[in-house]
């Protein structure tokens, strides 16, 4: 029951990682008994399960999932979304006005028109449909302020860290508040533009380095040396 | 240059190939039976229609006059064109040629010219200047699988069909005189393609069963059981060893073929 | 032009270009070369220079050319105008069509078209500069481009052509050879799967030469399958490099 590769081992699609009693996890694909990588990344195996820790990667929808996207065409009855994903979404009128929608009374555009931008859930999504979207929820809708960023789908874990403790504390040290869309595109809100733009390079950092261990440490260093900065600056 | 069949069809035809059997009762390396008309198409310099069981192929072959390509200029010219005429399946649109009409012709004109089975050289009138152009045209009249194997079939039949016109030059114009001379051929290719499903090769495939495959590889053989030409078509791939069983049994079809066809 | 009389092989089995029968010529591989496209390459496989990008999985336009089980995958091979010594007609010949048509069915094996149905791929490659085996340069190159762009693969996929100049079997020919030489076998392959998705051939070999052929282009194409992956590796070593400092810290 052999492995053909080192933890954390840079590998190429169609590298043979294991053979025999192992399980084919994230990015791999199991063929005669033989699991072997499906997209290039790093490869890890935690209880027996082999992943290919993506470096390319697009993002797939799964139902639950909060993304952020944008309005790209008002139909007749709701909103085609783009989410940065292989399919566009949909979000219904009658969702947005918590209402029947009535063609003769309700001017869609009015409501959500092309550009804009809106946070909202993945409410369904199979083989046959494209995704449909949801805003019916505290916190999901149309978005009227902040930065938008765009960062590797694969890496939003990262940006999260371990039980929220890199997210919750870029918020703290910036004093933004983060959106963090599963399809890779972020929202950052903040007091000033500067509050803004530090939050974002914290998270541009986590995506260039997202691979590498004690990043918790150097965001915090990163954000602490240019907060004394400013505050350098000010005086 | 599909139909879609049910998926419960699928099935059958699959499990049937990978038993060694086929829907119609065939082996696996069996042809249907096959029936060659020639000069059928008085117009025409030559001509000949190929029943495959009820794949049915037309070919045209008409002589003109032209000039020769720069870097061959005392050789004739040979234009093959192939057209999946609309009313020889629900799935062949009108309009321009799409990829599987070119490719089609593609592979017919590369086992005649690669076999180099028109003696291109006794079709120049004038070294740089007037060579005769020989124009193939394929006409699919209808589609039952194989349409490769009939196509190149038919359009050599075409060939051996065609007569050249007799010429005389005077004052550097081609005069065309009364009589026949046969093309001039050399050689008489014979294209057998190989289906590929699982682990299982198989002959010219019905049109249910192009569906089910994996891929396939059409291969020109000469007279002498040489290749002359290969194209591998189709999503699937085959194995190194699959390609040389392959080859091999293109090969001995071809000598049956041949046989059969008295070539 | 070259005298067709003269040889193409020397009495040392030495080739007009100075390379042996089983040499290959040099090759350079990039990855990520276009900002625009979700994944691009660029290979030089001698004067070839040709560079590929992808786009998707995307919506399909037109909506009709989608399929509802499978991803649609769609390859265009187009010739810059002066990309061969005389001018090209950009307009796409019927060779490009079918060249468009192998080099799209030598990828397909290697993608999981089930995975996203109802989208399409779009895979444009462009001839910049024309030497002779251009279809598997593009093969190798478009490999790249598809694994950059994100896409799940089973494998890379890799082409080389051998083939027959004068009495001699070989391998990777380049214009002059292919179009004096006697005959020419291109072959894509995925080297994990053991899987031959395209073979063409013109000319005239007896059985045992074309087996020869087809077994050097195979190794030609492993040989070059490591400097495919090494391109791809190489866009993303610096990642590497700093995780195994991290490790060692």
């Amino acid at each position: 029951m052999p492995t053909f590769f080192e933890e954390k081992q840079l590998v190429t699609p169609g590298e043979l990682l294991a053979e025999g009693d192992y399980q084919a996890g994230e990015n791999t694909y199991s063929e005669g008994g033989k699991i072997f990588a499906a997209r290039i990344g790093l490869v890890d195996c935690e209880n027996k399960k082999v992943n290919v820790v993506a470096l390319r990667a697009f993002y797939t929808p799964k139902p639950g999932d909060i993304v952020i996207g944008s309005v790209i065409e008002v139909g007749f009855n709701g909103w085609t979304v783009d989410i940065k994903a292989p399919y566009s979404a949909l979000l219904r009128a009658s969702d947005v006005l918590n209402r029947p929608f009535k063609p003769q009374n309700d001017e869609l555009s009015q409501v959500l028109d092309t550009g804009d931008l809106i946070v909202a859930k993945i409410a369904s999504y199979d083989r046959a449909h494209d995704p449909q979207l949801t805003v019916g929820e505290p916190g999901l809708g149309k978005i009227t302020r902040g930065q938008i960023m765009r960062v590797t789908p694969t890496k939003i874990p990262r940006v999260i860290g371990r039980k929220g403790s890199m997210i919750s504390m870029i918020k703290q040290e910036t004093g933004c508040q983060i959106i963090l869309g599963l399809n890779g595109v972020v929202l950052v809100t903040g007091k000033n533009l500067a509050d803004e733009e530090l939050a974002m390079a914290a998270i541009q950092k986590i995506e260039d380095e997202s691979h590498t261990t004690g990043l918790t440490d150097r965001i915090t260093q990163l954000l602490k040396e240019e907060k004394a900065k400013r505050e350098e600056n000010k005086n | 240059m599909s139909t879609l069949i049910t998926k419960v069809r699928q099935k059958q035809l699959s499990q049937l190939i990978e038993k060694g059997k086929r829907i119609d009762g065939r082996g696996l390396t069996d042809f249907r039976e096959f029936k060659i008309e020639e000069g059928l198409i008085e117009r025409a310099e030559g001509s000949a229609r190929l029943l495959l069981g009820k794949t049915d192929v037309l070919v045209g072959v008409k002589i003109e006059t032209g000039e020769p390509f720069p870097d061959t200029p005392n050789e004739g010219v040979l234009t093959v064109n192939a057209e999946l005429v609309p009313l020889a399946s629900a799935s062949f649109e009108p309009g321009p040629p799409d990829e599987s009409s070119i490719e089609l012709a593609r592979i017919v004109d590369r086992g005649i010219r690669e076999s180099k089975a028109i003696d291109n050289e006794k079709l120049c009138i004038e070294a740089g200047k007037k060579v005769f152009v020989v124009f193939v045209d394929v006409y699919v009249l209808n589609h039952d699988g194989n349409l490769i194997d009939a196509s190149a079939l038919a359009a050599v039949a075409a060939l051996i069909n065609t007569k050249m016109p007799n010429y005389e030059i005077k004052d550097g114009e081609v005069i065309i005189k009364q009589g026949y001379t046969p093309l001039p051929l050399k050689s008489r290719p014979i294209t057998i393609t190989v289906g590929k499903l699982g682990d299982k090769l198989l002959l010219d495939a019905g049109l249910e069963e192009e569906q089910v495959m994996d891929a396939r590889i059409s291969l020109a053989i000469n007279e002498e059981g040489n290749i002359c030409a290969v194209q591998k078509g189709g999503s699937g791939y085959f194995t190194p060893q699959q390609i040389i069983e392959a080859s091999k049994l293109a090969q001995e079809k071809a000598v049956e073929l041949r046989k059969k066809l008295k070539w | 032009m070259i005298d067709k009389q003269e040889k193409l092989i020397d009495k040392k089995g030495i080739r007009l270009d100075g390379r042996k029968a089983d040499e290959l010529r040099p090759l350079k591989l990039e990855v990520g070369v276009l900002p625009n496209a979700d994944g691009s390459a660029y290979i030089e496989h001698g004067k070839n220079k040709i560079l590929v990008g992808v786009f998707g999985p995307r919506e399909m336009h037109p909506k009709h050319l989608s399929r509802p089980d499978r991803m649609v995958l769609r390859c265009r091979y187009h010739m810059a105008p002066f990309s061969v010594q005389e001018r090209k007609s950009p307009a796409p010949s019927r060779r490009e069509v079918e060249l468009s048509k192998v080099i799209r069915e030598a990828l397909e094996p290697a993608l999981f078209l089930e995975m996203y149905p109802r989208t399409g791929i779009d895979i444009f490659v462009e001839i910049l500069q024309a030497d002779g085996g251009t279809r598997c340069a593009s093969i190798t190159a478009a490999a790249l481009a598809l694994a950059d762009s994100g896409i799940p693969m089973r494998d890379l996929v890799v082409a080389c052509a051998a083939g027959k100049v004068d009495d001699t079997v070989v391998l990777d020919l380049y214009d002059a050879e292919d179009k004096l030489g006697v005959a020419d076998v291109p072959v894509a392959y995925m080297p994990n799967l053991n899987a031959v998705t395209l073979l063409q051939m013109d000319g005239i070999l007896t059985h045992a030469e074309f087996e020869k052929a087809v077994n050097m282009a195979i190794d030609g194409c492993k040989k070059i399958y490591a400097l495919q992956k090494e391109a791809l590796k190489t866009k993303y070593m610096h990642i590497k490099e700093e995780t195994q400092e991290e490790v060692e810290e």
